[in-house]
């Protein structure tokens, strides 16, 4: 067929460049702006270069925070991973059951972010705290806004309960994908339980379980309401991730300059590992059709 | 290998079945000998493949027993019943290669690796994937996986049955063709126990010594290709086999004489009052197209297939099929058909009636 040549098509791509201007590309250049200039107040900007991107370079209190952020995704994605795996192996395949169990997975997905934070931090306090008041009686000395490890462990264990479901939804998908016929085949062929799940069950599931960490990743590795309700970034800096510390710094001590930097240093290692995932998953579909 | 036998068997998918109709699987006493090549036979939905399913312990029937060897297995699972199945759609372990896609059967069961490593080049020779060995099974056409799937049912020695479950569905005409040959070898050189499932007549009376034909969940003729041609048990094989299938008519049966809508057919048998409805069947191969004789036919068109001509006709309102040979002139006043009384069955509520000799 031939193609009919005007250039005033362009117009039509017109009103979504206009709307991702407005929502993404504008205020990212504000940031690029304020990144290389600073100001004394009363809205007057100096030219500065590049010395926020290198004072960001030398700063312990960044690489400390994305030290803290990438163990926080670290730990999140090798304790939600497997264990969504594991529920989504154990829900039942159908029937009402199926159905109940959907539904009660999916209810944690629902809740407000800062709502999460709020229940959980009543739910282990130890005056007033189902958990905290319980480990608090079984002698357990726990106390979240004082001990460090014990901040970590409530956040960690918070995103889990949050976020495990999400895992187990998508895996659960994949596994309701696999045709009946390869599990008889696995019996005709006496294969553990270990080799249905190594070799029919974990590749099958490979390509969703490549979404779930990669949304898991983003998510986790963005995170700010829930950590912040609970503990306030403390006790100290224990667990003060990287976007905590970012408000505080541009909103708390309003360094605009050392802020952008950072912002746009988060933006780039989220990109650049969401970028290697993407990588993956499409090697991953291109292996499957070759 | 070993012969299974089948006592009291029934199935069906409710919890509570309660009339006929609610079994997949109707009741069913059968010996299946040890070293027989069979096929079951059948049209979709018939049952067959949760027949089979039971023999291979993927299904736990609703009622009676399964014998190996006169051994009780009914309640054993599959793994210990020692069977190999092969499915209508290729199932590999996608991230193994083909190699390891062949030993994974012999591998689960323990042995010694390079016995494992001969027995898998074998087979790979018989399916002919030598030179594909070491990639990935996942990157294979629908054709070549369905092949892996079929070597890794055959890899295995000392299987108590062979079971195939319309395995060539997916493959090519001429690769169809190919394999059968190999599995009809394979059950030459090796005496296994083999069922094979299928709807297509052709697959299933060159494969097979016996042919089981099944109808709504029931088993309804086994026998050799001749029996099931010469005899139907049941009208359904005679429509089911055969090309075009039998020619079924209502009749009324007095002694040795039927009569269709008042014209006399001599039979060779004679039969005792029948109950019910009464049809004769005939098969097209023993009708005449005649000048003179036997009942007035419209003959609507002739279709020359090659090496014979089949007669479409209307006789009484009912179609009827004629084969005449090749040669045979077909002018417009043979307006009559005859049937050779040696090969006219009779049928009461479509099952066949034995006669006696008149």
């Amino acid at each position: 067929m031939e193609k009919t040549v005007n250039q005033k098509a362009w117009f039509l791509v017109l009103p979504v460049l206009v709307l991702v201007a407005f929502s993404a590309i504008i205020p990212l250049m504000t940031v690029v702006n304020y990144s290389v200039q600073d100001s004394f107040g009363q809205n007057q900007f100096f030219w500065a270069g590049l010395v926020w991107f290198e004072d960001l370079l030398h700063s312990e209190r960044m690489w400390d925070a994305l030290g803290r952020q990438l163990f926080f995704s670290g730990a999140i994605l090798a304790i939600e991973v497997p264990l969504g795996v594991f529920v989504a192996l154990n829900m039942p395949k159908k029937g009402l059951w199926a159905s109940v169990c959907l539904v009660l997975m999916s209810l944690p997905l629902l809740i407000p972010w800062n709502v999460v934070g709020t229940i959980w931090q009543v739910f282990a306090r130890t005056d007033i705290g189902l958990l905290g008041y319980t480990l608090d009686s079984l002698g357990i000395n726990y106390n979240y806004t004082q001990n460090a490890a014990h901040a970590w462990i409530t956040i960690i264990v918070m995103d889990v309960w949050h976020w495990t479901s999400l895992v187990a939804l998508l895996a659960y998908a994949g596994l309701q994908s696999i045709p009946n016929a390869y599990y008889q085949a696995a019996r005709i062929d006496q294969a553990s339980r270990w080799a249905v799940f190594r070799y029919i069950e974990l590749p099958k599931m490979m390509g969703v379980l490549m979404i779930a960490i990669l949304l898991r990743f983003m998510d986790s590795f963005m995170i700010y309401t829930e950590p912040f309700v609970v503990t306030g970034g403390g006790p100290g800096n224990a667990t003060t991730l990287l976007s905590i510390d970012l408000v505080k710094m541009a909103l708390g001590q309003f360094d605009l300059g050392n802020a952008a930097a950072f912002s746009i240093m988060y933006f780039l290692v989220i990109l650049a590992i969401s970028w290697v995932f993407y990588t993956v998953m499409v090697n991953l579909d291109k292996r499957d059709t070759k | 290998m070993a012969k299974i036998t089948l006592d009291n068997l029934a199935h069906s998918y409710l919890p509570n079945p309660a009339s006929d109709d609610d079994y997949a699987l109707k009741e069913l006493n059968h010996d299946w000998q040890d070293g027989a090549a069979y096929a079951l036979l059948g049209s979709s939905g018939c049952g067959k493949s949760t027949l089979l399913n039971i023999i291979s312990g993927l299904l736990q029937p609703s009622q009676g027993r399964i014998l190996f060897d006169d051994v009780d297995v009914t309640h054993q699972a599959t793994a210990e019943r020692n069977i190999a199945q092969v499915f209508q759609f290729p199932v590999v372990y996608d991230t193994m290669t083909v190699r390891e896609n062949l030993a994974f059967p012999l591998r689960n069961r323990g042995g010694d690796e390079a016995a494992i490593a001969a027995r898998v080049n074998e087979i790979a020779q018989m399916i002919g994937m030598e030179d594909v060995l070491s990639k990935k099974a996942r990157g294979l056409t629908a054709d070549a996986k369905q092949k892996i799937s079929l070597g890794r049912g055959m890899v295995r020695k000392d299987v108590n049955a062979l079971l195939f479950d319309e395995p060539l569905t997916v493959i090519d005409p001429h690769m169809k063709w190919e394999l059968r040959t190999q599995l009809k070898k394979l059950h030459h050189d090796f005496g296994h126990t083999m069922i094979y499932v299928t709807h297509d007549q052709t697959e299933a009376l060159t494969f097979a010594d016996k042919v089981v034909v099944m109808y709504e969940g029931r088993v309804v003729q086994i026998g050799t290709p001749e029996e099931l041609f010469e005899r139907p048990d049941h009208t359904f094989v005679g429509y089911f086999i055969g090309s075009p299938g039998m020619n079924v008519m209502p009749a009324r049966v007095e002694g040795s004489r039927a009569y269709v809508e008042g014209t006399e057919i001599v039979l060779t048998q004679g039969y005792q009052p029948l109950e019910g409805r009464v049809e004769i069947g005939v098969r097209p191969e023993y009708a005449r197209l005649t000048q003179s004789e036997g009942m007035p036919v419209k003959v609507r068109r002739v279709e020359d297939v090659g090496r014979h001509k089949i007669i479409r006709a209307e006789c009484f309102g009912h179609d009827i099929n004629i084969i005449a040979g090749e040669d045979d002139r077909i002018s417009a006043d043979m307006n009559r058909v005859s049937f050779d009384p040696a090969h006219v069955n009779v049928y009461a509520n479509d099952w066949r009636v034995q006669g006696e000799a008149a």
